[in-house]
């Protein structure tokens, strides 16, 4: 790829996609390139005439409606009025399990991380969770990881959230819930299938033919480097700065 | 009634193993720096739900006996450095946690209730840390299976906002945590940017955004109390400042440097 600012706006277009046909995303604090590619999908679909997107940035006072404190995001969840979130992890596994909290022997952990924030909730509630990941690599994608924040299935309860897709610096994963596993479907450009087979260290599954993951095209271009990035410097202004100094 | 207190009197009533709740937005670092300064020891915080500098001030100072998260982080100036190196050292009691079972836990306590049942959990190793969350056969509806978390009632809750009134109502804006700690607490100490003369309660429109003074023990005026960390509506957050933080206390001699530096500088704001 050609440089940080390709990357990351090859990566904001892809999650508008993953978007697509939702009406409320959810943002977590410190996630710019998420909040990105909601406020992308919501730009377009209001310049094409599709139904408007509401898009929350918890911490952002512009973007953010809520009025009830910290709980109100997690009762809309509950009542099935979130479409879409974001995780991450310090590991994700094959079964699309994810670790926030740390590696080694709970709970004094070797290496320690923040912690488990909302996932262990909002894994099971919210349907469309995107797994966002940038570094992809086999210390990240792990056979097992070793403590479960957030389960993606369980047959033992009734659930309507959980993985849609994992998408790294590499490549953009399908998730399928009943077989409980990832399957590859596109590769970004600069990158062979052969490359995610040798940083990913749990198994998935992989047409014989692997797309290359498409670029943004020019009207889409040109609404990131605009409309987007103004909208993005109120919550992340260090993000939308360092745009700006990539390009 | 409610009490208008000097920041040291407040901060000398929060005693050793007492349970601090802290909130995420709305933090009083002012009283922060008074209780280090006080050189409290062992409280058991409570992160509502999860805590940033705050916190990691608190633990760097050895102030922290327990703790009950969803997780300490600096946010886009990265982890927190006193807390990871405390959790490796096994310095304190560690209590996991995930956001809505803290504030479903402060619901129960604010119902009297000792448990409040919360979606979702089921599969996350965090039930397996934490005995005192139970999976039940929910007792009615469709059967299946329920998590119910133990009520937290806080020994005090302990937050910054922007206006009390002379009788202690407070002006927390939108923030309703602040509010959900306080009615869970057992007492509530609050400092404010400043007090007014108005009644807060007189007009809906104040009104709405208000803490009553029924669940607030005490009040200390603290200007930009929430330094360096941001209060809505009052001054956003100061990133340098914090970014500068997260690089000193990656070492305990950084750390201790910075404190020192810290501690002086809210003194002269106050």
């Amino acid at each position: 790829m050609s440089g940080e600012r390709e990357r990351r706006e090859l990566l904001i277009n892809v999650i508008a996609g993953l978007l697509d046909g939702i009406r409320h995303v959810a943002v977590g604090a410190s996630s710019p390139i998420p909040a990105a590619g909601a406020m992308l999908l919501r730009a377009r679909n209001q310049r094409d005439g599709k139904p408007p997107v509401r898009v929350s940035i918890l911490g952002s006072q512009e973007h953010n409606f809520f009025t009830n404190g910290a709980v109100e995001v997690f009762d809309c969840a509950a009542q099935g009025r979130v479409d879409a979130f974001f995780l991450g992890g310090g590991q994700i596994d094959g079964a699309g399990n994810i670790n926030l909290v740390g590696t080694g022997p709970y709970p004094q952990t070797d290496v320690r991380w923040p912690g488990s924030f909302g996932s262990a909730y909002l894994y099971h509630l919210v349907p469309r969770v995107i797994l966002f990941r940038e570094e992809h690599s086999p210390r990240v994608f792990v056979p097992r990881v070793d403590f479960i924040s957030a389960a993606a299935t369980t047959p033992e309860v009734k659930r309507r959230g959980g993985p849609h897709a994992l998408l790294t610096n590499m490549a953009l994963f399908d998730f399928d819930r009943e077989r409980g596993g990832f399957a590859l479907r596109s590769v970004h450009p600069g990158f062979a299938s052969s490359d995610i087979r040798a940083q990913t260290g749990f198994d998935y599954i992989e047409p014989a033919k692997v797309p290359t993951t498409p670029l943004p095209d020019p009207e889409t271009l040109s609404l990131l480097r605009g409309r987007i990035m103004d909208e993005l410097a109120e919550t992340y202004p260090a993000f939308a700065r360092s745009m700006l100094q990539a390009a | 009634m409610t009490e208008i207190v000097s920041l040291e009197a407040l901060a000398a009533d929060v005693r050793p193993s007492q349970s601090l709740a802290i909130p995420v937005t709305g933090v009083s670092m002012a009283a922060t720096a008074a209780l280090i300064e006080a050189g409290i020891r062992d409280i058991r915080l409570i992160c509502v739900p999860i805590s940033s500098m705050q916190a990691d001030l608190l633990i760097g100072a050895g102030a922290v006996g327990a703790i009950e998260t969803s997780a300490v982080s600096l946010g886009e100036a990265g982890g927190a450095p006193r807390f990871n190196a405390a959790v490796r050292a096994g310095s304190f009691a560690l209590r996991d946690s995930t956001c809505p079972a803290i504030l479903a836990g402060l619901l129960a306590a604010q119902k009297g209730v000792p448990f409040m049942p919360i979606a979702g959990i089921v599969g996350s190793d965090l039930l397996k840390v934490r005995p005192d969350w139970k999976v039940i056969d929910s007792p009615v509806g469709e059967p299946g299976k329920v998590v119910v978390v133990p009520a937290i009632a806080p020994d005090i809750a302990l937050f910054h906002a922007p206006e009390a009134d002379r009788a202690g109502n407070i002006r927390i804006g939108r923030l309703r945590e602040l509010a959900a700690m306080a009615y869970a607490a057992k007492q509530t100490f609050v400092t404010v940017e400043r007090i007014v003369d108005r009644n807060l309660m007189e007009t809906e429109e104040s009104a709405a955004a208000v803490l009553p003074s029924l669940y607030v023990d005490k009040v200390a005026v603290a200007p930009r109390g929430a330094w360096p960390l941001p209060l809505p509506g009052e001054y956003p957050g100061d990133d340098v400042e914090v970014a500068r933080y997260a690089a000193m206390a990656r070492s305990e001699e950084g750390f201790r440097a910075y404190l020192s530096g810290f501690l002086s500088q809210r003194k002269q704001v106050a």
